[in-house]
């Protein structure tokens, strides 16, 4: 597909033709920012679907003895009498897990913005392969269409928990859900995967091979860096995913024995024998792993840029977040067996892989206080998108500490699986990925629609939701060091978990209550894609590239040339500098009274004119 | 125009008030209803947007305008009120007076449907979706006070972006407040609900880790909120201040580099000599311990002890019957002294070493007062071994509860029953252990007898074959 590539000159001459038809220039489009809403609109819609499921497992939590007609009304035999049904129960979260975890957190996320910024910040016309982009975005949506259809199946959606470990998953007789709907969500996982490696595949050459002139490696914003780095962790890991769910789909259909032995299943001898569940354990998990940070690298990316726009300061130690990034990105391949420590896998590994789980702590705190350095003596704006920022980085710090309790092996042995884990991955992957994306799209809605997103129903949705999601997830934690299990249907059956009861029902109101707030943001989202003040071509006075294109979209991003750029992105309050930002693409010619000596790295000669300069102009250079 | 909209959305109120009086066209005249409340509400809140375009013509008519502004908003409310005797802006008495007539509404049909649960579940389904309505109204209302509210402020030319701006930085000081106490407060009651001491030998080892941790975390977890919230706080727009172009200081990150460094380092050191000493049981050790074998199974646990012979007869999945529902393979002559046990019974301060099977789905043998997990995985046997150091009697005195059971359940997903896959452990005193042992049942039952002298006799027609062979 790479002959489909725009040349500069080919895709400029596009832009000219404005007389697409309808169904090719919202449906079918190969142009990355259409690629981008898409993506974005459609994990919106799959997002709220999540929520919802989550909703209505909260509801079972909190009130077990409860009944709700209306619910019986909505869900038939699943929840006879007004009750969920267990088996419902489990498809609920396993179903939950999936859409949140690979189609918004995953796709909603590096997909949406990796389409929208690649091109516009790295200075390209499209993608390096536009149509396998499209590509891209229709086996996603082909993948979400069938996870969503598996609610309509006899026997149920997938209810193995999203990691869908056999042999539950792979013995329909074990539980209703492995069925056809189990089926079903391996062939949607698969359908992902390809839209996931076509994706990747294209971000990655975009960026090695299109960046406009200028545009070195270490000039690049950060978000390109966490998506770039993404992209790899993505190719690497996602393959292995095929190979296990391949696998799993042999022994359900073709009787096969890869993960399967010594099983009697309601009386009934199966026949397999030499597999393991454990090869499972370790296929999921080498991309599980690696997957929740393909989820959280691209928000790390966003409030890099977030904050340091709104803080009117350079992001600080850019060197140390990319090395960091690429760190998390190494390491995050090699942890994968802190999911098993207590799975019968061999004790030394259990060791190894404490040992490499526990390293990711340095380049995460590296981040953690690096954002904090970054507000530090700033001039900070509070935007939507800085508050989520903020947020995020506050989620990232609660449930990153939480890591230290899980990612060793001796406290794992307590609260493996347990509610603490649910606390400790709905904080560091959920609710920071979440607010990574959330602050992405109030931050570049402008260059999505050319309009402002309100800021008064943007300030709702974020106390809502911080405030929420930490009243759900903080109580969990010490449900889990009690020893409360998660994926239970109820906590009625033993006397130690009453007590929590409670606390469920705090959860489930908070839930509520947040989920509701976002309807302020869809609200939002949608009512100003039309009615929303029209944004600047700067709203946010940025220094990126993607904010030196026209507030129109049109095809091909730049009419004329695509701009050079000079510095890197984060000139922001440099001293000497009548503005308080300086946008990459302004040489330093033109801006002699605030050059900084390093900048020019070792080119000799610049770094003379610049103290002739000095010289002339009596400027002292300012330590910095 | 503003009163015009006020004016419709009150006649939309009152119309969905007049639906719920009539439950059996409730669901109907809702449904319409709604979808014309979100048009008014989308009506409402384009106004609200408007308002940009209605500051211009306002700044022509000047201060006197906008007081009737507002007074023609309040005279709305309160035509509002005299209409409803429920102010919109009061929403939650406003969903009591509701709550109470669904209620009533709710129970006359009952008796006049036949499909009751539906009728009811419909209308449950309104009056929810009216809350929500009422209270979508509230939040826009609102909305539109303070929006009103900031163009005066812009037409006085009091409005500053800053003053805004700040707001929201004060609110981050008074979230860091809360958030502080609400630490404080869910260690202080639900820290002291969850955190027991262990009661075995390896988890004191667990907890003293468990304690290091959260001490040091909960420090970092303070420290850096402080710090995130207070910059924030403290580092707000404020006019005439620029930024400070600070982008590194390789001083600053190479002590934060090093010293999490340091702290992680002695972390893993300090988990992985704890960890060896769990899993790493010398041999002799291995085999001195009380063995005993759990079996799990969709949605309960088997247990099985040696017997006198201290070894367990061989297992073998594929003579797994309605009577052998264990799988033991009787032809091992190991087998016929072993006991079954309701409960998982163990002496105190006596190294056991569990032996953890399942017969179909991954479990996981958990018992969290001991720090014991471990998976059941099937088509293999995993091990934990550790020493009970305090009976079920002194965990009941400790606890003050003379009801308190250590309780082994079920911590990996294995379908509808998992969330009530239970086993009572009991710690018992050696002599009490040995009393026991002596009334515990074995397998091998006449029935099991029966059974497998058939199958002896197979075997022997077969000759020489192996006996799993022949059993099937």
């Amino acid at each position: 597909m790479s002959s489909t590539a725009i040349t500069p000159e080919a895709s400029f001459q596009d832009s000219h033709e404005e007389k697409q038809s309808f169904i090719k220039k919202y449906v079918f489009s190969t142009d990355h920012k259409m690629i981008a809403k898409q993506f974005l609109i459609t994990a919106i819609i799959m997002a709220f679907f999540a929520l919802l499921l989550s909703i209505l497992f909260r509801i079972q939590l909190a009130w077990p003895d409860k009944d709700f007609p209306v619910l019986e009304f909505f869900l038939g035999k699943w929840a006879e009498g007004g009750r969920i049904k267990p088996d419902f129960y489990l498809a609920l979260v396993t179903i939950h897990g999936t859409i949140m975890v690979f189609f918004v957190l995953t796709a909603g996320l590096s997909g949406t913005f990796s389409n929208l910024l690649i091109p516009l910040q790295i200075g390209a016309r499209d993608m390096a392969a536009p149509f396998v982009n499209m590509l891209s975005y229709w086996f996603f949506l082909g993948s979400c269409v069938v996870m969503t259809a598996s609610f309509f199946v006899e026997s149920g959606p997938a209810a193995a928990g999203w990691t869908v470990y056999p042999p539950l998953s792979a013995v329909p007789t074990a539980i209703s859900g492995s069925g056809l709907g189990t089926t079903m969500w391996l062939l949607s996982i698969f359908m992902f995967i390809i839209s996931q490696i076509l994706g990747g595949v294209n971000y990655i050459s975009t960026i090695l091979n299109m960046r406009t002139k200028g545009m070195d490696l270490w000039k690049m914003p950060l978000t390109i860096w966490s998506l770039f780095i993404t992209a790899i962790v993505g190719l690497v890991s996602f393959p292995v995913l095929v190979s296990a769910v391949v696998l799993l789909f042999f022994d359900r259909s073709a009787g096969t024995s890869f993960y399967l032995s010594d099983l009697v299943i309601g009386g009934e001898i199966l026949p397999n024998e030499g597999g393991s569940p454990i090869l499972y354990e370790h296929l999921f998990w080498f991309l599980g792993h690696p997957e929740v940070y393909i989820a959280i690298l691209p928000a790390f990316g966003i409030v890099s840029e977030v904050l340091s726009i709104n803080s009117r300061k350079p992001i600080f130690g850019y060197h140390a977040m990319v090395y960091s990034l690429m760190a998390i990105a190494v390491l995050s391949v090699i942890v994968w067996g802190h999911h098993m420590f207590v799975t019968g896998m061999n004790p030394f590994l259990g060791g190894v892989f404490m040992l490499t789980t526990l390293i990711i702590a340095i380049p995460s705190a590296v981040k953690a206080f690096n954002y904090t350095a970054t507000l530090w003596r700033g001039n900070i704006r509070f935007t939507p998108a800085m508050l989520f920022a903020i947020g995020m980085v506050s989620f990232f710090i609660s449930g990153g500490l939480t890591g230290l309790f899980t990612g060793n092996a001796t406290i794992d042995i307590q609260i493996h699986d347990t509610y603490f884990i649910v606390a400790h991955f709905h904080f560091v992957m959920g609710s920071a990925s979440m607010f990574g994306m959330l602050a992405a799209v109030y931050h570049w809605y402008p260059k999505l629609y050319g309009r402002m997103l309100d800021n008064q129903l943007g300030y709702i949705h974020f106390w809502l939701t911080f405030i929420g999601a930490y009243l759900v997830f903080f109580p969990m934690h010490f449900m889990g060091i009690d020893g409360v299990p998660r994926r239970y249907y109820a906590f009625t059956e033993f006397p130690f978990m009453e007590k929590w009861v409670s606390v469920n029902i705090l959860i489930t109101w908070a839930a509520v209550i947040a989920g509701l707030a976002q309807i302020a943001f869809v609200w939002n989202f949608f009512y100003s894609m039309r009615n929303g003040k029209k944004a600047s071509k700067n709203p946010w006075r940025a220094t990126t590239l993607e904010w030196t294109t026209e507030v129109k979209h049109i095809h091909g991003n730049w009419e004329g040339e695509i701009p050079t750029v000079y510095r890197w992105p984060y000139d922001y309050s440099k001293p000497g500098h009548p503005d308080d930002f300086i946008p990459q693409t302004v040489p330093h010619s033109e801006t002699m009274s605030s050059n900084l000596l390093q900048d020019f790295h070792d080119n000799e000669e610049a770094i003379k004119i610049q103290k002739e300069w000095n010289k002339e102009n009596n400027r002292v250079e300012s330590e910095s | 125009m503003l009163q015009n909209r006020f004016k419709l959305f009150l006649s939309f109120i009152l119309a969905i008030f007049i639906a719920f009086s009539q439950p059996s066209f409730a669901w109907v005249q809702s449904e319409t209803n709604n979808s014309q409340e979100q048009e008014q509400t989308e009506q409402s809140s384009s106004n609200e947007e408007d308002e940009d375009a209605e500051e211009q013509d306002e700044e022509e008519t000047e201060d006197a305008e906008q007081g009737d502004e507002e007074t023609d908003e309040e005279a709305a409310e309160e035509n509002e009120d005299d209409a409803e005797t429920a102010a919109v802006d009061e929403g939650s008495d406003e969903s009591k007076t509701q709550a109470s007539s669904s209620e009533k509404s709710s129970v006359s049909p009952q008796n006049d449907n036949e499909d009751t649960v539906t009728s009811q579940a419909l209308k449950t389904i309104v009056y929810y979706i009216f809350l929500f309505i009422i209270i979508s109204a509230v939040v826009a209302i609102f909305n539109r006070i303070f929006s009103i509210y900031k163009l005066t402020q812009v037409m006085n030319g009091k409005y500053s972006y800053i003053k805004e701006n700040s707001i929201q930085a004060v609110l981050l000081i008074v979230f860091l407040i809360l958030f502080l106490a609400g630490v404080y407060y869910s260690y202080a009651v639900w820290g002291k609900w969850s955190f027991r001491k262990a009661a075995t030998e390896h988890g004191q080892n667990i907890d003293s880790m468990f304690i290091v941790t959260t001490v040091l975390t909960t420090i970092v977890l303070v420290l850096m909120h402080i710090l995130l919230l207070g910059f924030s706080y403290v580092y707000r727009l404020k006019p005439n201040r620029r930024a400070s172009f600070y982008p590194h200081n390789n001083t600053l990150e190479i002590i934060w580099t090093v010293v999490p460094f340091v702290v992680l380092t002695s972390l893993i050191i300090y988990g992985s000599v704890i960890w060896k000493r769990i899993f790493d049981v010398p041999e002799d050790l291995k085999n001195s311990a009380i063995q005993i074998e759990v079996l799990g199974e969709q949605f309960s646990w088997q247990v099985r002890y040696p017997g006198p012979d201290g070894e367990f007869g061989k297992r073998n999945f594929k003579l797994t019957t309605p009577t052998n529902s264990y799988g033991i393979d009787f032809n091992d002559k190991k087998a016929w002294d072993d006991l079954r046990a309701s409960d998982i019974v163990i002496p105190v301060n006596r190294p056991v070493r569990f032996h953890i099977l399942s017969k179909d789905i991954i479990h996981s043998f958990y018992i969290p007062d001991f720090r014991v997990q471990m998976n059941a995985v099937p088509g293999m046997t995993n091990y934990f071994q550790f020493t009970p150091t305090m009976t079920t009697e002194e965990m009941r005195e400790k606890m003050d509860d003379p009801e308190y059971d250590f309780i082994m359940l079920c911590a990996k997903i294995c379908g509808t029953g998992h969330y009530n896959m239970q086993k009572k452990v009991v710690v018992v005193t050696e002599s009490e252990y040995q009393q026991w042992l002596n009334e515990q049942n074995k397998f091998f039952t006449d029935d099991m007898k029966k059974e497998f002298s058939v199958n002896e006799n197979i075997d022997k027609d077969d000759s020489k074959e192996s006996a799993t062979a022949s059993l099937n």
